[in-house]
């Protein structure tokens, strides 16, 4: 038992990777036991991510070295450098894997009802269960280069996800495509930016280039090149245009996963900014980038919104929106880094705001866009003007719809509610203009979503939906699970800044912790 | 000078696969694009890793008192190699797929999602 | 594609097939102690898939390459591949357990300028040889399921 809670760390992503390749095999023998056995691992490995959280959040970063005799030991006799793949687990990186297990958790719930109907399950669950390992890589690695495995890995797997409908249709393989060119590009400028902090400093561990980051002329390539690409996954404005294809074209749960994936991008740009960089760049005009790309995210996401008739489509627009409040609180708490006053005052409130709307966001889009799945599976289309009256026959998943809308227009006692006050509080010490912004997005938001409402679940009942019939259980259950943890973060917001959310900020912005977790010396 | 041209070619490699991404209509042609644009980072961290008088780090070949370079960039380049057959493969498969569906692999004619 | 080469393609083909297969499990097998490795002498296998393909046709090849047998065998040096690393668990994921045991492939290296022994490298060695298992057969997937396809668009557009 101890042996399993001491490679824990290991366990997260090599069970998931375990259980992806076993499934085709399994999958020639018994179709039906590759949805279960998916479901397990992820469960288990929720179980040893929430582990190794309570294990971070009591008693500090972990460090985890493959390959190496012993689990901690990132500096073996007579080096100055760390030369093997490290894991540096720290309170951001473990928020992020708590997301990441959850949704993937919670997908695969939801798959095994949803994706009955298809062929080629055994692919669907290799890919889902890649798509999840590749996740926790990106966000417990301390290594850069392996950042860019995992973040090709997410890539190629989320793409064949997308595309996984294209034996119906062609519009699935065009989102694909468009999703594969963007994230290849992303990928290999990454790789660029890591051959230039390679040339300089021979070291490809994040917290040795921290330790010893110049800002010369080719960090800030670098810095632009990682700036624009992450943001560019992550969906941000400019460079937004592969989020709803991609989005509204892949399966529902799968559109759940994906959400977190373009957060587990966000994570990294972060990650890069203000552990690998931190105070060595000019913070205010960093941070003034990350806010404009957040005003313009939230204002354009949500305007071309309200235009959609498609309803996913228009959901994943409104992700854009909600990226924006991620970028604007944590920008503004870039923006203050070198101010103590004003950080103490509101930029750590500001960041906490950020950070705490990435785990509300992952919540209640994943509910909207589950919700959305299901009534793709019950009336075969997508399209709001050919949909009504479905809170006749689907109660439950009306519900569901509400709770989700409700919390992302941020109505209390919903979770949006809690992020989005403390992101307003904040954000309006700092520069009122952006928090009168951001609530005017919010109330755009809450329109939306009432015309959404409006035009699927009320009305009379339709002809053509008079023999549609409430989804089965296991869809709901993901929806339910979801809908609860909404109502407790909406109800205990205190509880979890302070316990969860509070330790990631400081483990974001205490840069030279981050550093000494592997190269010692506290 | 001469120790330069590697990086003039990276540059020139990355700046073809950029032309061809932006400006071309072919869907064959944008995947060639991207290929190119790997094969410029392939060859910028390939270049990274040269240094004057060292040999390959094959341990069993390698003559005494010569110093062996570190073999990390050729790690990283073939780690990228792979990866990029992957990305290729699976780029050119949807290509085909599209191909299949609608007839055609002109950037143009196949904008059905917009909007 | 369909009907396959001319006779000297196919005569040529046979005679070199057998080269390019024993060269790629060469380099698979010498991924440890000399450059390639794994994905090297897979691709190189995979290759030699692709030449019969091209010369013979999708149609006569398919019942000699089996997609599903590939599939299987790429499933399998996944797994063997994540097994190694699991096995290495006593210390560290992927810790090298085999190394300098005296066990197969545990022999320790000598030092200095020599052919290299094979049975050195420990799980590397290993590892390599489930690599190589996972890419000749994920690559033959890849070739065969393009020229199958490829194939039917063609025969699409001929009608």
């Amino acid at each position: 038992m101890n042996s399993i809670l001491l490679h824990a760390p290991a366990l997260i992503i090599a069970l998931p990777l375990l259980a992806a390749f076993i499934t085709p095999i399994l999958g020639r023998f018994n179709r039906k036991t590759i949805s279960w056995l998916a479901t397990c691992v992820l469960g288990l490995t929720l179980l040893l991510t929430i582990f190794v959280a309570r294990q971070v959040l009591t008693h500090g970063p972990i460090v985890y070295v493959f390959g190496a005799t012993e689990t901690g030991l990132t500096l073996p006799f007579g080096y100055t450098m760390p030369i093997r793949i490290i894991f540096q687990i720290d309170a951001m990186g473990i928020f992020m894997g708590l997301i990441t297990s959850l949704v993937a958790f919670l997908a695969a719930i939801y798959s095994i009802s949803y994706m009955e109907q298809h062929t080629g399950l055994d692919k669907y669950y290799t890919l889902l269960l890649l798509l999840a390992t590749s996740m926790f890589g990106m966000e417990l690695t301390g290594d850069i280069f392996n950042f860019f495995v995992f973040f090709e890995i997410a890539s190629i797997s989320s793409v064949a996800l997308i595309a996984f409908r294209s034996t119906i249709s062609g519009e699935p393989a065009e989102a694909g495509l468009k999703y594969m060119v963007v994230s290849s590009i992303s990928a290999l400028m990454v790789l660029f930016a890591i051959g230039l902090f390679y040339g300089q400093y021979d070291a490809l561990n994040m917290a040795t280039i921290a330790s010893v980051m110049q800002f010369t002329q080719l960090d800030k390539i670098a810095l632009i090149l990682l700036v624009t690409v992450l943001a560019m996954k992550a969906g941000s404005v400019p460079m937004h245009m592969w989020t709803p294809d991609a989005y509204s074209e892949a399966p529902a749960a799968i559109t759940m996963i994906l959400v977190a994936a373009s957060q587990a991008s966000l994570y990294a740009l972060f990650r890069i900014v203000f552990s690998i960089y931190n105070v060595t760049l000019n913070t205010v005009t960093v941070g003034w980038i990350l806010i404009i790309l957040g005003v313009l995210s939230m204002f354009i996401g949500v305007t071309m919104a309200i235009i959609q008739k498609d309803i996913k489509r228009l959901m994943a627009y409104h992700s854009i929106s909600q990226t924006g409040y991620m970028l604007l609180g944590v920008g503004v708490g870039l923006a203050v880094l070198t101010n103590p006053v004003a950080l103490e005052s509101f930029g750590i409130k500001a960041m906490e705001g950020g950070i705490f709307h990435i785990i509300n966001n992952a919540l209640y889009k994943g509910l909207l866009f589950l919700t959305a799945g299901a009534i793709f599976l019950r009336t075969d289309t997508r399209d709001l003007n050919k949909m009504g009256g479905l809170a006749h026959n689907m109660t439950y998943t009306t519900i569901f719809y509400i709770i989700g809308a409700a919390a992302i227009a941020g109505i209390p006692p919903f979770n949006g509610f809690a992020s989005k006050l403390i992101i307003y509080e904040s954000v309006y010490r700092f520069n009122p203009l952006l928090a009168i912004i951001a609530m005017l997005v919010s109330v755009l938001t809450l329109a939306s979503f009432v015309k959404v409402f409006h035009s699927a679940f009320l009305g009379p009942r339709l002809e053509q939906y008079k023999s549609v019939q409430e989804v089965p259980k296991s869809m709901i259950i993901a929806m339910a699970v979801l809908s609860c943890l909404i109502v407790f973060f909406g109800l205990f917001p205190n509880l979890i800044v302070k316990y969860i959310v509070h330790p990631a900020v400081m483990a974001l912005i205490n840069q030279a912790h981050y550093t000494a977790t592997i190269l010692g010396g506290i | 000078m001469i120790g330069n041209f590697p990086f003039i070619a990276v540059i020139i490699l990355i700046g073809l696969g950029v032309y061809s991404l932006l400006f071309k209509k072919n869907l064959i042609k944008i995947a060639i694009g991207l290929t190119l644009i790997e094969s410029g980072v392939n060859l910028f961290l390939i270049a990274l890793g040269f240094r004057k008088g060292a040999v390959a780090p094959i341990y069993t070949q390698a003559p005494e008192g010569v110093k062996m370079v570190l073999p990390t960039p050729q790690a990283l380049c073939l780690t990228s190699i792979v990866i990029g057959v992957a990305t290729t493969a699976l780029i050119l498969s949807i290509v085909m797929v599209i191909y299949q569906k609608y007839g055609t692999i002109n950037t143009d004619e196949i904008r059905r999602l917009r909007g | 594609m369909i009907g396959g080469m001319s006779r000297i393609v196919r005569t040529m083909t046979t005679l070199i097939f057998g080269f390019i297969l024993v060269y790629g499990f060469y380099v698979i097998a010498h991924g440890h102690i000399s450059p390639g490795g794994g994905f090297q002498g897979g691709a190189i296998v995979a290759s030699a898939f692709a030449l019969l393909l091209v010369t013979y046709g999708t149609d006569q090849i398919q019942s000699y390459l089996s997609k599903d047998l590939l599939s299987i065998l790429e499933s399998t040096g996944l797994v063997l591949f994540i097994t190694f690393a699991f096995l290495g668990l006593g210390a560290t994921f992927f810790y090298n357990f085999v190394s300098n045991s005296g066990g197969l492939f545990g022999s320790p290296t000598t030092i200095g300028v020599n052919p290299g022994d094979l049975n050195t490298g420990g799980t590397i060695a290993l590892m390599n040889m489930a690599v190589g298992l996972e890419v000749l057969a994920a690559l033959g997937v890849i070739v065969l399921t393009m020229s199958v396809a490829a194939e039917t668009i063609q025969k699409k557009e001929k009608q």
